[in-house]
């Protein structure tokens, strides 16, 4: 009975929170959707002690105070077995169940992992591709390049409802975070790195987006709206984009990179070839001795010297650097 | 002469007029501020000539009650300043919307949370643990003072003289931009050419000295200097957090040490240990400060979790419910808190093999902690609890931190914290429990011990106030940010364009509003407790009815602690003796053996403050003056011979004496 009421009231509170507009309790992608069932969930699990320890606190507190004669008063008792088996056992049981749900849903909602599903009970199509993204972020704006459209945009970013998402992100100098609270959790955007997002948006509309990780003088200004819109609404902004005419060589880009603050959306109707894997290997200009075309970093021989530089997605593995003849 | 480039160039390295604030109106004024106010305070000083007494008695003193004292006024001082900097934050935070862009530029802002964070952890939190390690500990074991007096004195000064030079950076050039840790490849030369992150990396490195020495010596005054009968498990909790504290302390701070001195290379030296040019890689940097971040955050709960335990035995009349639990418990939380690191950044692309690994070591802590919240609730149960201030605290404690543990445990599922990750709702769970513990743990420890420090109670009303202008504070400020985050507002931000979001901001302004009230209680209440010393004095020296050591001598303790060194028997050590009925031995004093005051721990702070400003504006030549003259110091410091000296056994007598007139007088 207890527990009935606790879950009425946590639904009372969720609706509460969702009232107030909290993008993290009513979000709109599949994924954000299954993080805050996880969030709430593990929040039940937990209330589940937290409450009779805050309710017994005050209760002893209150009952035990000096004042109250009443009160039982043992002043040599300080030990029992059996108690001291429970408040160990009590918080074990709890844990071994989060500790279950977590190994579970890590794997599950790993962000590198391909999406099997675009929302509860409704598959992939086999037939469907993602719709791939590359995601830089710069000093202090995103661009996002569409590889297969061959269009770019600052500060703006459309993609079809329903429709897998797969960003590779990577950032031109500092480290940021690439965070979509509606769509997805959010990832670092790292410099000579590539982190990956696996993602699909469910409803259409318009969605804040901005960078989660400060990144210095232009932090608080950047960030973007993420359309959410039908296939058709996508392929009209494509071509929005396309005819603006601007052209994202490198040279542009090279302009584009350098610090600026509160940035306009901007659109460019085709991209320099090999642009974004140029950002992230840093072989822009090709005679930078940090070049890894030139470095020959093989992720073979990285992911020796360390747990974080292994490359290989399928292992699940973070940010790689990635290998230049591997495309 | 100065105008030759060159010579300039050698002196003041890169220090120029431009780094003195001049045309910034707002900090200019502080500046004024603050000098007419240490203006004020050292002409105080000379006027009442006591510039003798605060040399001899204070600032070379090696005694580990005076050091602890001082720490906890570098605490409280650095409190304040750290506290202007989240007011101010509050503050911009909560008119920084839309059209407006508050009354902070980013440039400002982000020096203030990047200072208000260091502060706050390393010249608030750490004094004031390290103090009151450093006042208890000793106490409660029956000991002297600690193995290593002069390194004491030594350690304190290094920690002063790191906090001096964050302060500096307020008036001379600016301090980092980059958060509290300072990743890189932010705090690298490329993105942060200017002084203010190697005023954090000198800052850090010098008082680092102090902790680690700190650590090591406390560390052996624990494990060598107990009184006979007193084995491991028969020392109070107090003492066993403090043993494991001092533990991390040693494993952990060499860490930061070294990432620090690589970011230093990587800034002074073109090395490229964390840049993204030439193989290097910040990830790593990322790594291993929290390989000393995560243990440091235990460094300091430890020690509250200790005066938990015994503010709880000693108010609710009854032994600490399972001791040898709560002993176990406070071990397997200082092994467990190595191997959770990776948890600060669950987001930097690691697969799940390995996020949710370090997300379940995070939720194991959480079985010992919550064994500890249990233990403690079992001491009140079959209790008699006292309401006196330091049991407010703890019951306050009890109830916060639970919220806070639970919102570190949902921040531990990682793809929960893909969502949650540095947004506001992560703020509210550090603070959480870093103000619902470690913050809560000090006020109910400064009030428990001070009548044994300064030999009179601390004024209760004024501390009931302050006490409940904290909790409604501190509740009022960070709920709402609990809240903001679940709406998916990041941190650091310094504007904002959702104006719905503008009502949270202003009641989390309003709890800090609270706490500056509470903040000004404190401050009264050691004003107003200082007035009515007399009807608050202890005379006994066990104001509460204590149960270990410490309240078994006067106080204030005079300088041997104990005339002689007690025997112990069982845990509680002086609530046996006082069951049995344990006399003061009044006869056969001993001459007691004591270290000698010496004034070469702060030459080498002053000396080492002054290289760390050279090195932070390249002032080469002066560098190496003051390196030099470090070296001169310690050496010559080693040719000290006259170290010790005798207390007579007939001066110990007059002072025991004079104990036993003033017991016999309040019968």
């Amino acid at each position: 009975m207890p527990m009935k009421l606790l879950r009425g009231l946590l639904v009372c509170v969720v609706f509460l929170l969702a009232g107030c507009q909290t993008v993290l309790m009513a979000p709109s992608g599949d994924l954000a959707v299954q993080q805050r069932d996880l969030i709430i969930t593990s929040t039940l699990l937990m209330l589940l002690i937290i409450v009779p320890v805050i309710v017994l606190t005050l209760f002893f507190a209150w009952h035990f105070r000096a004042s109250n004669k009443k009160a039982h008063y043992d002043p040599e008792w300080d030990h029992s077995t059996i108690l001291e088996l429970l408040i160990w056992a009590a918080p074990l049981l709890i844990i071994i169940a989060l500790g279950a749900i977590t190994w579970v849903s890590t794997h599950k909602l790993d962000p590198y992992r391909q999406l099997e599903r675009i929302a509860a009970n409704r598959p992939v199509p086999a037939d469907v591709r993602p719709l791939q993204i590359n995601v830089v972020a710069l000093d202090w704006k995103w661009l996002f390049i569409y590889p297969e459209q061959g269009i770019a945009t600052v500060n703006e970013l459309a993609a079809p409802v329903d429709r897998p998402i797969q960003f590779k992100i990577t950032a031109s100098t500092v480290m940021n975070s690439f965070f979509i609270p509606a769509l997805a959790g959010q990832i670092y955007a790292m410099p000579g790195m590539e982190t990956q997002l696996q993602a699909v948006i469910n409803a259409p509309g318009e969605f804040q987006g901005f960078s989660a990780n400060y990144s210095g003088q232009g932090f608080s200004g950047m960030h973007f709206l993420f359309h959410g819109v039908t296939e058709q609404g996508f392929a009209q902004w494509v071509q929005k984009a396309k005819a603006s005419g601007g052209d994202l060589n490198r040279d542009a880009y090279v302009k584009l990179a350098a610090p600026s603050e509160n940035d306009p959306v901007t659109y460019y109707a085709t991209v320099a070839p090999g642009l974004y894997r140029a950002i992230l290997t840093r072989c822009l200009d090709p005679e930078n001795p940090s070049c890894m075309t030139r470095m020959d970093l093989s992720p073979h021989d990285s992911g020796d010297s360390g747990a974080m530089l292994r490359s290989g997605q399928a292992n699940g593995m973070a940010a790689s650097a990635t290998h230049p003849h591997s495309d | 002469m100065l105008s030759h480039p060159d010579l300039a160039k050698l002196i003041f390295g890169r220090l120029t007029l431009e780094a003195l604030p001049l045309h910034v109106p707002i900090v200019m004024w502080t500046f004024v501020v603050v000098a007419l106010g240490a203006i004020a305070l050292l002409g105080a000083v000379t006027y009442y000539k006591l510039w003798g007494y605060l040399w001899h008695e204070w600032f070379t003193s090696i005694d580990h009650k005076k050091i602890g004292i001082m720490y906890m006024i570098l605490g409280f001082v650095m409190l304040l300043r750290g506290f202007s900097d989240a007011i101010m934050m509050r503050g911009q935070q909560a008119v920084s919307f839309g059209a407006s862009q508050g009354y902070l530029p980013p440039e400002h802002y982000d020096q203030i949370f990047t200072a208000h964070g260091v502060i706050m952890i390393f010249f608030v939190a750490m004094p004031m643990v390290t103090g009151l390690m450093n006042f208890v500990m000793p106490l409660q074991i029956g000991a002297r003072d600690v193995a290593f007096p002069f390194l004491n004195n030594f350690s304190f000064w290094m920690t002063v003289a790191g906090a001096m030079l964050v302060m500096t950076s307020l008036f001379v050039g600016e301090f980092a931009r980059t958060g509290w840790l300072a990743y890189p490849p932010l705090s690298d030369i490329m993105s942060s050419p200017d002084a203010g992150v190697d005023y954090y990396i000198w800052a850090l490195q010098i008082a680092g000295v102090g902790t680690l020495l700190s650590g090591i010596n406390l560390l052996v005054t624990i494990v060598k200097m107990r009184a006979p009968g007193m084995t491991l498990m028969k020392m109070p909790v107090f003492t066993w957090t403090a043993l494991c504290t001092n533990v991390l302390i040693v494993a952990a701070f060499p860490v930061l040490t070294a990432v620090l001195a690589m970011l230093a290379l990587d800034r002074y030296a073109g090395t490229n240990f964390f840049t993204t040019e030439l193989g290097g890689n910040a990830m790593m940097y990322v790594n291993l400060i929290w390989i000393w971040g995560h243990p440091e955050v235990y460094i300091l709960i430890l020690p509250a979790f200790g005066i938990f335990s015994e503010v709880t035995a000693t108010f609710s009349r009854k032994p600490l419910f399972g001791y040898a639990s709560m002993v176990y418990a406070t071990v397997v939380i200082t092994v467990l808190s190595y191997l959770v690191w990776l948890h600060h950044f669950f987001t930097m692309g690691s697969g799940a093999s390995v996020n949710s690994f370090f997300g379940i070591t995070t939720m194991i802590i959480s079985i010992p902690t919550g064994a500890k919240i249990f233990n403690w609730l079992f001491t009140m149960y079959r209790g008699r609890v006292e309401f006196e201030l330091p049991m407010m605290w703890t019951v306050a404690f009890m109830v916060t931190f639970v919220i806070g543990g639970m919102t570190g445990v949902l921040l531990a599922v990682p793809p929960a914290d893909f969502s949650l990750h540095n947004s506001l709702f992560l703020i509210a769970h550090f603070h959480n429990v870093i103000i619902g513990g470690v913050l809560f743990g000090l006020f109910a420890g400064i009030t428990y011990w001070f009548p044994k420090a300064f030999g009179f109670r601390l004024d209760p009303f004024w501390g009931k106030c302050s006490f409940w202008l904290w909790v409604s504070g501190f509740y009022f400020a960070f709920m709402p940010l609990y809240m903001l985050g679940l709406m998916g507002v990041t941190r650091r931000l310094s504007h904002f364009e959702d104006s719905s979001l503008q009502i949270w901001f202003l009641i989390a302004a309003f709890g800090a509003f609270l706490i500056a009230l509470g903040i000004a209680c404190n401050i009264i209440q050691f004003v107003v407790s200082f007035k009515n010393r007399e009807a608050l004095r202890d005379v006994t020296g066990d104001p509460w009815g204590g149960r270990t050591l410490e309240w078994s001598t006067s106080s204030p303790p005079p300088k041997y602690n104990f005339a002689f060194t007690p025997r112990i028997h069982d845990h509680d050590a002086w609530w046996m003796m006082k069951k049995y009925h344990w006399q003061r031995p009044l006869s056969g004093y001993l001459p007691i053996h004591m270290p000698h005051n010496t004034g070469a721990g702060f030459f080498m702070a002053v000396l080492s403050f002054v290289l760390g400003f050279a090195m932070i504006w390249y002032m080469w030549l002066l560098a190496i003056v003051a390196f030099v003259a470090l070296l001169v110091v310690a050496i010559g410091h080693t040719f000290n011979y006259d170290r010790e000296y005798y207390i007579p056994a007939d001066e110990v007598g007059r002072i025991e004496q004079s104990r036993t007139d003033l017991l016999a007088s309040h019968v």
